[in-house]
């Protein structure tokens, strides 16, 4: 039987091979894609095909059979999304389902912007994306899994983060934007965006058990920046990765943007311009509302506006909104380093086996997923409830132990990131528990530098 | 005056993550109009429904920004915002907007 080392490297060496053979078919596939292509141009140019067939070609007709046999799209709707060109910002969890549609409903030209990885905790949305892509771009992923769906579509990558800088000259490659991002500062810059080159948005959100979805800047209806002028404060905004996200959730509100963005495309339908939908997953409603039109007053959109490409792209969309582009997670600095620990001490205090108390300030649902032995879990907002039991604790430690320690059991708090055990200790100090120190970088700090076995989430 | 209450977007969070709040609102005569506006609503709302971080459902005498009112399905801005006057039955839906995907 081979070791475990030796199994290790050959599958090293079969994905490497692997690989370059990926790479060569892929070079193959594309020289004949040219070839097919040269084909085809000279055979319309020749009008070889004897038959009428509104300019398109008999693999399309193939293909595209059951949207030219709909009535209300047929041939001028699927020539039309032939010709058109759509552009997806965000290969997440609303772009997967969009894009995978873009593609198998042939938009003619399909871009992709994203500069992120792919990531095992975004599979359970991001369904364009496999597990053999992990580590690797997402928008490499994600245009490999549309040609996959569709080859006879042009497919760009645009891998990078999408910046006032680089906006204007890719959203003009477009005739529709798509709005798959998942923070303010980037909705509030796509938004000005497309009122500056005239380009209708659909835009979609999704977060826990809730989506939302409107067209902006379309047949007189609001841009973004007329629905909210002001932006939300920071803490208002909750990502999917705090606040989590049932998979489907985006998934649907993705679907229903690449709907929205085909009846665009393909001149079907009435859009959904001046309208919003609210999905609530766990009630199963859809409520459709009437927002307001554009406003005159609107500081993009508006008549006085003088927000031009200029304006854009010398505009601070981090500072306006009080928000960076790229969400780091948040990192407080809130105490003395007196009264912090590092995670590689307090393992040191657990293998010294030096008496303390361990208090997790994370939500219980939060603790249920994954824990440090023995640590209480006294969530953040019970705090100020249940101080008489942390006192009672390290009174009952204390007498354990006895007079022997000299110093009494220390009070060490801990959660997900570092942040809220700093609240907690800062309270905890307040309210005369000046033993307490919390554990920096919290538990993804123990995973990252004592055990990287203990699973992050 | 009976009025359904709705919390969307995280705002539920504020009430007890109660969405949906059937509710019968007491209001005083103002000048001697016998009339209840958003205005009076936000107001009730504020000191009978929001339990926690009230700055997270208000700013100033108004809802914080990021937030939609809508009234019957409308946007609160084209039937007068704060002026908006409520009748038996309306439903108000309060909706934070929402950024992830």
């Amino acid at each position: 039987m081979s070791s475990a080392s030796e199994i290790l490297q050959q599958l090293e060496s079969l994905k490497n091979e692997k690989t370059k053979i990926e790479h060569k078919i892929s070079h193959l596939e594309a020289q004949l894609k040219d070839i097919n292509l040269q084909k085809q141009v000279s055979a319309s140019s020749n009008g070889s095909s004897p038959y009428a067939t509104n300019g398109l070609e008999p693999h399309m007709i193939h293909r595209y059979s059951r949207h030219l046999v709909l009535p209300s799209f047929g041939v001028q709707g699927q020539a039309n999304l032939l010709k058109s060109s759509i552009l997806v910002v965000g290969a997440g969890g609303l772009g997967a389902p969009a894009l995978l549609y873009f593609a198998a409903a042939g938009v003619g030209k399909l871009g992709i912007v994203d500069h992120d990885k792919v990531e095992l905790n975004n599979m359970h949305r991001q369904i364009i994306h496999t597990e053999a892509y992990i580590g690797q771009p997402k928008v490499k992923s994600a245009a490999a899994a549309c040609r996959s769906v569709n080859s006879s579509i042009e497919i760009v990558e645009h891998e990078e983060a999408l910046r006032t800088s680089n906006a204007l000259e890719i959203f003009s490659k477009y005739d529709i934007i798509v709005d798959a991002t998942d923070n303010a500062p980037t909705r509030y810059m796509i938004s000005d965006c497309c009122v500056v080159l005239g380009k209708p948005l659909v835009s979609g959100a999704a977060v826990g058990l809730e989506g939302q979805l409107t067209i902006y800047n379309h047949n007189g209806g609001p841009c973004y920046r007329c629905l909210f002028p002001t932006p939300p404060p920071r803490t208002a905004c909750q990502s999917c990765a705090d606040g989590g996200v049932l998979g489907v959730v985006p998934g649907i509100i993705g679907c229903l943007q690449a709907l929205e963005a085909i009846k665009i495309a393909a001149s079907v339908g009435e859009p959904l311009s001046g309208r919003m939908l609210l999905f609530d997953a766990l009630s199963a409603r859809i409520r459709i509302v009437k927002i307001r039109g554009r406003s005159m007053q609107c500081e993009a959109c508006g008549e006085n506006s003088t927000f031009n490409q200029q304006y854009f792209r010398e505009f601070d969309y981090e500072k306006f909104t009080q928000t960076p582009l790229c969400v780091p997670p948040l990192k407080l600095n809130l105490l003395p380093s007196e009264s912090r620990i590092s995670s590689k001490e307090y393992s040191e205090i657990i293998i010294n086996k030096e008496p303390h108390v361990l208090v997790d300030v994370r939500p219980a649902h939060h603790f249920k997923i994954v824990s440090l032995p023995n640590s209480l879990n006294i969530p953040f907002s019970t705090l100020e409830s249940r101080l008489p039991e942390i006192s009672s604790i390290l009174k009952k430690d204390e007498e354990e132990k006895g007079a022997a320690s000299e110093s009494s059991a220390r009070l060490y708090v801990v959660c997900r990131r570092g942040n809220d055990s700093q609240r907690a200790v800062q309270y905890l100090h307040k309210m005369g528990f000046n033993s307490a120190k919390d554990i920096v970088g919290g538990l993804e700090s123990w995973a990252q530098n004592v055990d990287p076995n203990f699973p992050t989430y | 005056m009976q009025l359904t209450l709705e919390f969307g977007g995280g705002l539920e969070l504020l009430c007890d993550s109660k969405k949906i709040h059937n509710v019968n609102v007491e209001f005083e005569q103002q000048n001697g109009e016998d009339k209840l506006t958003m205005k009076g609503l936000l107001s009730w709302v504020r000191t009978n429904l929001i339990k926690e971080r009230p700055e997270m459902f208000m700013k100033g005498d108004t809802v914080r920004p990021g937030v939609l009112v809508l009234v019957n399905d409308c946007d609160w801005e084209l039937s007068g915002q704060l002026n908006t006057s409520l009748e038996e039955k309306d439903v108000v839906v309060f909706i934070s907007t929402l950024h992830g995907g």
